[in-house]
């Protein structure tokens, strides 16, 4: 069976590494991988999402509705705007951090402030992280996104390979310290 | 060795283990990165040109001389490159040609959904359509030697997600093909009408023999299941495809979409119970098997509006099955994230000097400053496709003039865009006297597709020193006279908003450049990541001013307006519109 894993974001919070790290441990491991992402018009600030599958044989590279095994949500209103991907009894891991759009900012529009209780009643298995608070405790937010990536290693139960060499390819060594230890809390949440 | 890569990624393999020499491309979503890799392979030149037409000439100059050439672009970029391609299916080629096409169905960026595999019956060339990275390699050496044999361009067509798509990709050596001799032959290579009228011949005739070779590649390949249901399919869609039915039914594979295999689309038919054709996009391949008087359901069933994915095939053939897969509704309501000017974009003060104007259209482009139309700036009021802000200002301002209607006619175009196909309509504004107001927003650089160096940012795309061709000294080469042009700092409201009432009151074409790095710029960050802007709680009166800039940094909670400090890069516009002193710049620049 091929299984499929959705990572929604906002431009420029780092989903892009997190599904190359993710999908090179998972051609290691064996599998055919195929993984897609779009970019949307702006350079930042609009939605990013990431699909990865990986099996014994893989065909479309996208994911549809209700097909997603797992999905990570970088931002919280995100989870809720790619919920429909999810299967019924599909894993969420959602980082408990807000991003706000322009037409919030301006007041235009709002920000639900009850997201996380939302995504709580409609998924069984949902998973609650503060991943730029532990990555700001670790050093430098910007590593938020290798925390949730080692919440999701664990999710799929692929703990056992070498991801921190994998990591440190991906990385100038200025960041492996930092970002290993990232790995490191998130493989342990 | 096997590595997970892009469909770019493995098209730039392909080409570099084809022993291609030369490639030219002007970038393009979701094609840029084809060029942006084989510009890592030391053994091929490969250069950004100005523009699609450009390079395409490129190519097909190398491809005369001999090297085997490629070029690749968006699907749009092929109808600025229109001309060539189909002079050079006449001419044919010595080094293999390969022109990219990438398609963007769904129009994640793009201003249209056209199905350029209609250019390849058009031009008369061959056409390729890979349908994944593996094969995206593949066909590209393939395109290279079938180009030669059949002495043809070779049209090689993929989509966005193909492009951006990854999946994994066996290695190969590069072959060193070289560069063949060059010998002049005007009847093959010069096309005037004398030539050509052989050479058109000479084109059919080679259609006939690549009808033949379609009817035998191994590209059009069939892949039995049960015979109840018959898919004829291309590119992604076969994926698709594959994904929803698997072994429930037959596949006819095409790989070669032009010509296409007569008699293999034939033998299929007859197979299968009922003949399905399942692609993205535009009736292509269902036109022309109907045009066998074989039976068969197309667009009846797939729509040709939007991208295609394996749950639009679902719905249509198993509709119940597909009920029962989207089971989580989301009823809690969220809000929309629209593409936004980021913090510090040099584009946001002219749009704000040019949103206190009255009576106005501006007549805008594609780049980042298309964003000029989004609220709360609200702007710009058309944009056509690239280098269309200035003639179609000059419509504009002509229309107007016909009817009466006193309106201004500004024009925004970017700096890349400038270079790629505004200088021709600049010419017309002076030479046909108009009074055109031009604002050329030069951030240094092709911000809207990832940042690509251009004729005036003094880099090569290998990231190389370059002459900068000074866009000032065109403007006034151009005829626009010296006391009509402006060269301004956007980030400056005071000069900006000057230069732009100018602008407003002049009665010849004026020219403003609007010059500053963009913000995304890693230089530009480093320098400015130390500055940022803030308010002062007691001075703020609450007015909201700054909010009209619609910068992201700025936020309002309730009643107060907040400055992200991480998000700001100090550019000081929100200081400049705020009546009250209110806000303050904080830190410094870093050099
Ligand atoms: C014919 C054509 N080629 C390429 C593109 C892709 N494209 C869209 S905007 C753009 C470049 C814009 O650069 P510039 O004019 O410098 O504006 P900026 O984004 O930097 O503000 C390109 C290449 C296109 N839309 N049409």
């Amino acid at each position: 069976m091929t299984k499929a894993l959705l990572l929604v974001g906002v431009g420029g919070q780092g989903t892009i590494l997190a599904s190359k790290i993710l999908s090179e441990g998972l051609v290691e491991q064996g599998y055919d991988v195929k993984m897609s992402e779009i970019h949307g018009m702006a350079q930042r600030g609009g939605s990013v999402t990431t699909q990865i599958k990986f099996g014994k044989k893989v065909f479309s590279p996208i994911i549809g509705l209700a097909e997603a095994d797992v999905m990570v949500a970088f931002e919280k209103a995100e989870a809720v705007r790619c919920l429909p991907y999810l299967k019924e009894e599909g894993v969420l891991v959602v980082n408990d951090h807000e991003i706000y759009p322009l037409p919030v900012l301006t007041g235009k529009e709002e920000y639900p402030t009850n997201v996380l209780e939302y995504l709580q009643k409609k998924v069984k298995q949902c998973k609650v992280l503060k991943a730029n608070h532990i990555a700001a405790e670790l050093g430098n937010t910007k590593a938020q996104n290798i925390v949730l990536l080692g919440a999701v290693i664990k999710s799929l139960g692929l703990e056992e390979l070498a991801w921190v060499d994998i990591l440190k390819k991906h990385l100038p060594p200025k960041l492996h310290e930092l970002n290993i230890k990232a790995l490191e809390v998130g493989l342990n949440l | 060795m096997k590595l997970l890569l892009t469909g770019n990624e493995a098209i730039a393999r392909g080409a570099y283990e084809a022993g291609c020499t030369v490639a030219a491309a002007y970038p393009g979503t979701p094609s840029t990165e084809i060029l942006e890799n084989i510009a890592t392979y030391k053994e091929i030149y490969a250069e950004w040109s100005p523009n699609e037409k450009v390079a395409v000439e490129v190519a097909s100059g190398a491809s005369i001389a001999g090297a085997r050439a490629l070029t690749a672009m968006k699907h749009v970029g092929l109808n600025v490159a229109a001309d060539p391609l189909f002079t050079m299916a006449y001419e044919g080629v010595n080094g293999g040609l390969v022109i990219v096409t990438a398609d963007d169905p769904g129009m994640h960026s793009s201003q249209n959904e056209q199905d350029n595999r209609y250019y390849a019956p058009h031009a008369k060339v061959l056409l390729l359509e890979p349908a994944d990275s593996q094969e995206c390699k593949d066909y590209t050496k393939m395109a290279f030697a079938l180009s030669e044999e059949f002495d043809t361009p070779v049209l090689l067509r993929v989509t966005t997600r193909i492009c951006h798509s990854k999946s994994l990709v066996e290695l190969g050596e590069r072959e060193e093909v070289g560069v063949k001799e060059y010998c002049k032959d005007v009847r093959k290579y010069a096309m005037t009408p004398a030539h050509a009228k052989v050479r058109h011949v000479l084109v059919e005739e080679k259609l006939n023999r690549l009808r033949e070779y379609s009817d035998h590649s191994p590209l059009n390949k069939i892949e039995w299941g049960e015979k109840k249901r018959g898919i004829i399919t291309s590119g992604i869609s076969y994926q698709y495809a594959r994904e929803v039915f698997g072994a429930k039914a037959s596949y006819l594979k095409l790989g070669l979409t032009y010509p296409l295999p007569e008699k293999v689309i034939k033998e299929f038919a007859q197979a299968v119970e009922q003949v399905f054709v399942i692609e993205e996009n535009d009736p292509y391949l269902e036109t022309y098997v109907k045009s066998l008087g074989i039976e068969c359901q197309g667009k009846e069933l797939i729509p040709i509006c939007g991208e295609l994915n394996p749950g639009i095939i679902r719905q249509a053939f198993f509709p119940e099955e597909a009920k029962e897969k989207s089971d989580i509704i989301t009823d809690l309501k969220i809000p929309s994230r629209p593409p936004v000017l980021c913090a510090g974009c040099p584009h946001r003060g002219l749009f704000y000097a040019l949103s206190k104007l009255k009576d106005i259209v501006v007549s805008g482009d594609i780049g980042c400053y298309t964003l000029g139309l989004m609220p709360p700036l609200s702007v710009t009021d058309t944009v056509i496709c690239m280098g269309a802000s200035i003639s179609a200002g000059m419509g504009f301002e002509k229309a107007f003039e016909q009817g009466a209607v006193e309106k201004k006619v500004f024009s925004c175009i970017g700096d890349s865009t400038f270079f790629h196909s505004g200088i021709t309509g600049l010419i017309n504004a002076v030479y046909n006297q108009s009074k055109l107001k031009i604002i050329i927003m030069d951030n240094r650089i092709t911000a809207m597709t990832g940042h690509q160096e251009n004729p005036g940012t003094g880099k090569t795309l290998q990231g190389e020193d370059a002459p900068i061709i000074d866009i000032e000294r065109i403007v006034r080469a151009v005829g626009v006279k010296e006391e009509n042009i402006r060269v301004v700092d956007p980030y400056h409201l005071a000069e900006t908003e000057v230069a732009v009432q100018e602008a407003y009151l002049a009665e010849e074409p004026f020219v403003i450049i609007t010059k500053r790095p963009c913000a995304l710029i890693r230089e530009v960050r480093r320098a400015r990541s130390g500055f940022s802007c803030s308010i002062d709680e007691e001075k703020c009166k609450k007015c909201k001013a700054c909010l009209r800039i619609g910068c992201p940094a700025l936020a309002l909670k309730g009643e107060r307006v907040f400055i992200d400090p991480e998000m700001c890069n100090g550019c000081g516009l929100c200081q400049q519109v705020c009546k009250f002193k209110a806000i303050k710049k904080v830190g410094e620049e870093n050099d």
